[in-house]
């Protein structure tokens, strides 16, 4: 069974639905959204109704701190630009939406596997994992063999080695890398909606789940009306930037 | 878990002989039906006294093995158990005979060795091609088939560029053979290809002296020396070492990385066309060297830091040969011109390649108003004079002439002896056959129609 993992798509239509056109494509037959499904893009409200159809197909969902944030939590350490995107998401949402991310769990265990937006270790906390110190922790919180995240937009993947603490291993787009249960696991998934390592294409993942092995693909999709429309918003211009430039 | 004996039954496979014990893994010839290939298992040692990093390795051969497109050059993975459970590798086995049936009656004649080293280079470029380093190359793991291919065995060492490498951080002490380990393994680099090619010229010094080049390390100061310390030059040992052999032997051990051959594939050319090997001082050396200069390396040994490894290879083919089939009987300006200008624009495309001059001419024998020499140097200086107007720097262009009644098949079988990328040649009967069977592309030059 093949399962799509999505990040950080922070209301991104276009980035979103070429997503899940890609993994549909091959073969997906189960999704997990990782958090920060809203915040910086300019279409919260119909990113949002597609991952509700989702789960109530049985999608995986956990919250993101943008998404808490969204339906007025209090979330420390957000900047200008994404305050000002989650006061304009906040007044675009319906109740029903609200209702949904409010009901939203941090994290979600599923037989061996862990889904949390952050590290496993305080997932309210929304900890960064930049490095095998912060995997160390995440993994050591859990007995899961997967860990799969985002918060960090940068596509990673931590595995155990000798004496248990992490390795950090950059993918390849498009390589499946076995990942064999007796290890640990933490791949972070990257960002499908606003990508930060100098390439516009959106990035996800794809777990094939019975043959213990996980791939991770950048797919380009539409940024231009993806930036345009977040023009049109009136959302601050560094956002729609950042998807052309893909920094 | 005890070693399994001959006899039992592993998910369906019977168990045979035990064919090698090695430090890490067993390894058995498996019975029953007859498959379209013969086959063995691979189970690695566990258990009591034994290294955790068995299992490890054995976890890397079977995802680095898993990750190879089929090939002569590598078994072929048929079957493969949990590794926390059952763990285990079904491959094929490769029927053939050892280098160490070689090494064991070295020193070998130049051509012999060269013809070894060039096969096993060949299988190198192969793996270094899918971005894989083998890094754990010596006598026992190679094994050439009837058919003169050479094939690898035993990836329980080796690297995936593109997977991660499970065996980053499982030893303190360097691992490998120290006999044939190049000098960046040493400090502990796992991501270079060059790493091979060192080995590579420590297997040919063997084969073409009958001496190991930096004889048996037992302790890491001993294996530390080739860090500073240069091998005897072949020719001290074996004075009718051709300087060309001892050219490729010491360039692939050269202790930096970055002044190594380029790649497998280069060595393999180097290999196979003795007369285009760029002679160097490398190739008349007589003695190891001097005190002065040890003494520089030495120094240097002590803060030694690898060459940073090459990009991965996906999209950068190594060295790409360009064949440009010339028929110098001809005397028809206007298409050597058009072939000309065909090959000025693949250099433009690709400022790395290296432009191979050729042409076929009938075996001496058949002809009777020259001497071969005589006819051999003409031919060479007319592919000279085709290819001056182009002005490339001299170590890019190669001049050869094959001798063949049948020019097609002569160009088809040094394409792919020499991993050519790509033949530009005129129309004709000869150039329907290259196109149809080419290992590569083929471009049919024309001359401008005159107006």
């Amino acid at each position: 069974m093949k399962l799509a993992l999505f990040a950080d798509i922070h209301s991104n239509l276009e980035a979103l639905t070429a997503c899940l056109d890609h993994a549909a494509a091959l073969g997906a037959a189960r999704y997990a959204f990782l958090g920060d499904l809203v915040g910086y893009g300019a279409d919260p409200v119909a990113v949002l109704e597609l991952i509700e159809s989702h789960a109530a197909r049985g999608a995986i969902v956990v919250l993101g701190n943008h998404d808490a944030a969204a339906i007025g939590r209090p979330v420390h350490g957000m900047n200008l630009q994404a305050l000002t995107a989650i006061a304009w998401t906040r007044k675009r949402l319906p109740k029903r939406q609200v209702d949904f991310l409010g009901a939203l769990p941090l994290s979600v265990r599923e037989d061996d596997r862990l889904y949390v937006h952050a590290s496993a270790a305080a997932p309210e906390r929304w900890t960064y994992v930049t490095g095998p110190r912060q995997a160390a922790q995440s993994i050591g919180a859990t007995d899961a063999s997967v860990i799969f995240c985002g918060h960090v937009h940068e596509q990673k993947l931590y595995y155990t080695g000798a004496g248990g603490y992490p390795m950090p291993f950059q993918p390849v787009p498009g390589t499946p890398i076995p990942t064999a249960r007796h290890r640990q696991w933490l791949a972070i998934v990257g960002s499908a909606g606003q990508p930060r390592d100098r390439n516009t294409a959106a990035c996800y993942a794809l777990a094939d789940l019975a043959r213990a092995r996980i791939t991770f693909f950048r797919v380009p999709y539409d940024h231009g009306t993806a930036a345009q429309k977040i023009r049109a918003a009136g959302l601050p211009e560094r956002l729609a930037r950042r998807l052309e430039r893909g920094s | 878990m005890l070693a399994p004996e001959p006899g039992i039954e592993i998910d369906g496979f019977r168990l045979g002989e035990r064919m090698h014990v090695g430090s890490m893994a067993s390894i058995y010839r498996l019975e029953g039906p007859k498959g379209p290939l013969p086959l063995v298992m691979k189970i690695p040692r566990l258990g009591a006294g034994e290294r955790s990093a068995n299992v490890v390795s054995f976890e890397q051969c079977r995802m680095v093995l898993g990750a190879l497109s089929q090939s002569p050059h590598y078994p072929t993975v048929i079957a493969y158990g949990d590794v926390e459970t059952t763990p285990y590798l079904v491959m094929e086995y490769i029927e053939g005979t050892r280098l160490d049936t070689w090494i064991e009656r070295a020193p070998l004649a130049p051509q012999e060795t060269a013809r070894l080293g060039h096969a096993l280079a060949l299988a190198l470029h192969e793996v270094h091609r899918q971005d894989v380093i083998h890094l754990d190359l010596k006598a026992t793991n190679v094994i050439y088939r009837a058919s003169g291919e050479a094939a690898l065995i035993d990836f329980g060492l080796s690297c995936h560029r593109h997977l991660p490498d499970l065996l980053a951080a499982e030893f303190h002490t360097p691992v490998g053979n120290w006999v044939y380990m190049a000098p960046e393994q040493i400090a502990g680099e796992r991501c270079d290809p060059r790493s091979d090619l060192f080995a590579l010229g420590a297997l040919l010094y063997q084969l073409a002296t009958g001496k190991r080049a930096f004889g048996t390390p037992s302790t890491v100061a001993q294996l530390r020396r080739r860090l500073y310390r240069d091998p005897p030059p072949p020719r001290a040992l074996v004075a009718a070492t051709p300087p060309w052999l001892q050219e490729v032997i010491l360039h692939c051990l050269e202790i930096d990385a970055a002044a190594r051959c380029a790649s497998a594939a280069q060595a393999a050319f180097d290999l196979a066309n003795p007369g285009q090997v760029a002679l160097t001082e490398r190739a008349e050396r007589a003695s190891r060297a001097g005190i002065v200069k040890l003494g520089r390396h030495w120094l240097k040994a002590r803060n030694f830091a690898p060459s940073a490894p090459p990009p991965p290879a996906t999209d950068v083919a190594p060295l790409p040969v360009i064949v440009v089939a010339i028929a110098t009987h001809e005397t028809d300006e206007p298409f050597f011109e058009a072939l000309r200008s065909a090959t000025r624009r693949r250099v433009a495309a690709d400022g790395g390649c290296r432009i191979a001059c050729i042409t076929v001419v009938p075996p001496a024998a058949a002809l009777s108003d020259d001497t071969p020499t005589g006819r051999h140097i003409k031919q060479l200086v007319s592919l000279r004079r085709w290819a001056k107007p182009l002005g490339l720097p001299e170590e890019r262009l190669t001049y050869h002439v094959l001798e063949s009644d049948q020019p097609a098949v002569a160009l088809l079988d040094y394409a792919a002896v020499n991993e050519v990328e790509e033949i530009l040649m005129g129309p004709g009967k000869e150039a329907a056959q290259v196109v149809a069977q080419a290992p590569c592309s083929v471009t049919v030059v024309r001359a401008a129609p005159l107006s």
